[in-house]
């Protein structure tokens, strides 16, 4: 890695950082660096102070650090909150309109408000003013920049464009006669990488759900799952996929399970305290045997919680949610790549054994862009299992929507196939799907049930190891990260340790066998999650009778960073 | 031909003497009338004595969970237009569970027929206040009678303008049949709330209390899209209760409003894996 530049915006909710951290981003990206951005924003519309980080790189990023190179602050809490990140870094701020109390070494003061006036008349387009200038004071050309604002302001026509070309190019003229040498972070782009995508967690997900052929979406929004939602909505027409707004998390999960049980692809999204409400209906998809994906995108609870930040906190949760035993299926992704995958394999595990399946994510893989190599969309594969209508013409018996059979799995025909009915209940039924109440009937109908969740651990694979199969300490990590533990084994090992990572995405029913071969080798194993209580290694203890050596949490709202990890592991000596 | 025989027999849980018998009879023969095979036929249904009743005829059902009858008929509609969806539910079920539900369903109006079996009481819970229970009336929980003003389906599914509003009576069999085969013919959302005796547990909205107050309205005296006069017609409550079919509001139907099923029904369509190699160059 011979570049690492971590730049970060910051400012008040309403002062136009999302755009200028897209920005930003993308035409960094163009250029041909890999870029890894967060965003960290509070649950309101105006105020408040939030921020976007952009990680640039030569190599693959997937993680952020906790040091700032190059602040962009936008109100005057940008520098009294980010100063100690900053270390030797650099400010670039407009002194006309913020002031600037501590002395900073390394202030650049662009005039932007004054530039955006001048130059377009208006004060709106000091943001453009201010990406023009990070460019020239990286000593980048402006021709990436410019490539970007035209496709980000497309929709609002020519003038508007102009306009902010115009402020982009005098932000950067500015940089160029007052700084004529840029700041200390001077870099040389890449050239641009036809083959790599900027894409979020939550992008990914609704990627994943088309390529599978979702039919239908029901969900209610929340923070931070709505994207998914709003992804699919954009492209429904396109695609054929009925998206409905329910009016509660209820009828989101009772809708979907209507439309998949006659026969449509279906999915919902929510956050935890949604979920909370569909719990009863998770049963009934699971006693109902109907399919169903569920996109979980975590947040910190209970309750309201922390709306707009991340936490690992409901993998117990979707675990036991729900009155009674029955089996579900849980995958965690830790990439944007894996969302993709996992959501597309979460619908033909969810149709072939008829049972709820989640994808778990949180606000952190979320809203964090990654740039990696386009997904690959041949490897996706659609598998309905369900009887033909020539199937159905040619059985001779009666059709049993529960009909036994060894595996558990009854072959699957839809309401409105000629010669069939298809029944289901939520009380205990019998194999045609009417309630039936005996004894006898109730222990038949719920091995059937779960001896699927054992056909199902047979199918799931192993954990991914990261670095050396072999090495002496091993990290657990699950999900969403994936990102900042591959980076602590990347810094460990280059530092002489003898550190990999097992990254769980297939997380319940957990392939035990497996599992206890992959962490029997190292001496110390430490899971680290995002939680306060380890849920993911009470699962290990539970269902494996694994103990893992040493815990890293972390449970403040905020992600992972490679140097948060290493301090906690040097804390505990582990390394 | 179908006939009643294709909608089968079978025993049920009911009390003998149950409203419910004449419901079962009314929509089995609607059902014949309109020439529709069980196959054809979808019954969603919540949680209650009422909603058993898809278990005692053949068609195709999702018995699902207490108060939730709508939902799924709803996502059933839109997976597969082509069925004959019907949503099965009690005045517990529907008016108190599931009352988020019903005023969402309302607005959504998507071509379901809703029979509500109203018989002013919890009948499977064995005798609590429903939210159409009058007051005064005493119960085990409700033990100085019901405090609570009794909800009135019929206004409150005209005021949200539910585009189809009738009530039969489980007593009237055949009256009861054509206003179902009516809603069943109606597009759009429609609302059959079904007095219905419960001869365990109601003790004081009885068949004779029924019968010596329902009359058939025939004519309503005004048209069937006046809002306002079906309004006041539906706050008609006491000593006479109207039946029949209070308010029709042609408009589109939620299935109207989705494009995609032009095409056919939704679950039919072929994905388009390919086609997101288009979204992923926006990425890129």
């Amino acid at each position: 890695m011979n570049i690492d530049l971590n730049l970060k915006i910051g400012g008040a909710a309403g002062q136009g950082l999302q755009t200028t951290g897209m920005a930003l981003a993308k035409t960094l990206k163009k250029s041909g660096f890999h870029v890894f951005a967060t965003q960290y924003y509070l649950s309101r519309v105006r105020g408040g102070h939030n921020t976007f980080q952009i990680r640039i790189s030569d190599s693959p990023v997937f993680a952020m650090t906790e040091s700032i190179d190059l602040l962009l602050a936008l109100d005057s809490e940008s520098i009294d909150k980010h100063l100690p990140e900053l270390g030797d870094g650099v400010v670039v701020v407009d002194t006309d309109s913020i002031e600037v109390k501590e002395s900073i070494d390394s202030i650049f003061h662009v005039p932007m408000l004054k530039i955006a006036k001048d130059v377009c008349g208006d004060k709106i387009y000091s943001n453009s003013v201010s990406m023009g200038a990070v460019i020239g004071l990286l000593c980048m050309e402006l021709a990436d920049l410019e490539f970007i604002l035209k496709a980000t302001f497309k929709k609002k026509g020519e003038e508007i464009i102009q306009k902010n070309i115009d402020a982009a190019r005098a932000g950067y003229n500015y940089t160029k006669d007052n700084y004529p040498g840029g700041c200390k972070f001077t870099v040389k782009e890449p050239g641009e990488n036809k083959n790599m995508m900027l894409v979020n967690g939550n992008e990914a997900v609704g990627l994943g759900a088309l390529a599978a052929g979702v039919q239908f979406l029901a969900a209610y929004p929340m923070t931070p799952s709505t994207g998914v939602m709003t992804y699919v909505a954009a492209n429904a027409d396109k695609f054929n996929v009925v998206v409905e707004q329910a009016e509660d998390e209820i009828a989101a999960l009772n809708m979907i399970l209507g439309a998949s049980f006659a026969g449509a692809r279906s999915m919902t999204t929510t956050s935890g305290g949604g979920f909370s409400l569909m719990a009863e209906a998770l049963g009934l998809a699971s006693i109902t045997e109907t399919p169903a994906v569920i996109f979980l995108c975590q947040r910190p609870g209970p309750a309201t919680g922390l709306p707009t930040m991340t936490e690992q906190g409901d993998l117990q949760f979707a675990l036991n949610a729900a009155q009674g035993e029955f089996p579900r299926c849980i995958l965690a992704p830790g990439t944007p790549e894996e969302c993709f995958h996992l959501t597309t394999e979460a619908f033909n595990i969810a149709d072939k054994y008829q049972i709820p399946v989640f994808v778990m994510s949180d606000q952190y893989l979320a809203d964090s862009l990654f740039t990696l190599p386009r997904f690959d969309t041949s490897k996706v594969k659609v598998e309905r299992h369900l009887l033909s209508d020539k199937e159905l013409r040619t059985k001779k018996e009666e059709y049993k929507r529960y009909k036994l059979t060894p595996i558990g799995i009854s072959p699957r025909a839809l309401p409105g196939q000629e010669g069939v009915l298809v029944v289901a209940d939520s009380d205990e039924h019998d194999e045609f799907g009417h309630i039936n109440e005996t004894p006898d009937n109730r222990i038949k109908m719920n091995d059937k049930r779960m001896h699927k969740l054992e056909v199902l651990r047979e199918e799931m694979p192993a954990a991914k190891v990261y670095g050396k199969p072999d090495a002496s300490i091993t990290l657990i990590g699950w999900g969403s990260t994936y990102g900042p533990l591959a980076e602590v084994v990347d810094i460990l090992t280059k530092g002489g340790k003898s550190v990999n990572l097992v990254h769980f995405t297939h997380i319940h029913p957990l392939p035990v066998e497996v599992t206890q071969k992959l962490l029997s080798k190292a001496k110390k194993t430490v899971c680290v999650e995002n939680n306060s209580t380890g849920q993911f290694s009470r699962l290990l203890k539970v269902d494996a009778s694994i103990n893992v050596t040493e815990h890293v949490l972390r449970y403040d709202g905020k992600p992972f960073s490679p140097e948060f990890i290493i301090a906690v592991l040097k804390e505990k000596e582990v390394i | 031909m179908v006939s009643i025989e294709d909608y089968g027999k079978y025993e049920t849980a009911w009390c003998p003497g149950c409203g419910n018998f004449g419901i079962l009879k009314a929509i089995k023969q609607a059902l014949v009338n309109l020439g529709r095979s069980p196959h054809e036929v979808f019954i969603a249904s919540g949680i209650g004595q009422s909603s058993k009743l898809p278990h005692y005829l053949k068609c195709n059902a999702f018995n699902g969970l207490h108060g939730r009858s709508l939902p799924p008929a709803t996502g059933v509609k839109i997976a597969n237009h082509e069925l004959t969806v019907l949503a099965v539910t009690g005045d517990g079920d529907c008016y108190g569970e599931g009352g988020n539900h019903f005023l969402h369903t309302v607005r959504r109006n998507p071509d379901i027929t809703m029979i509500v079996h109203d018989n002013q009481i919890y009948g499977l819970t064995k005798g609590q206040a429903s939210p159409t229970s009058e007051v005064g009336m005493k119960t085990k929980i409700q033990t100085h009678g019901v405090f609570n003003m009794p909800l009135n389906p019929l206004s409150m599914a005209i005021s949200l303008d539910c585009s189809f509003v009738s009530r039969g009576y489980a007593g009237n069999i055949p009256h009861l049949t054509k206003l179902i085969e009516k809603a069943i013919q109606h597009k759009g959302l429609s609302l059959v709330d079904v007095l219905q005796p419960c001869v365990s547990f109601n003790k004081l909205n009885t068949f004779k209390w029924y019968s010596e107050r329902v009359y058939d309205m025939e004519e309503t005296g005004y048209e069937l899209n006046d809002r306002v006069k079906a309004f006041e017609k539906s706050l008609e409550w006491g000593d006479r209760i109207p039946l029949g079919v209070f308010y029709v509001n042609e408009k589109q139907s939620f299935e109207d409003n989705l494009d995609v099923l032009a095409q056919g029904p939704l679950y039919k369509n072929v994905p388009k894996t390919e086609l997101v190699n288009e979204l992923i160059d926006g990425f890129v």
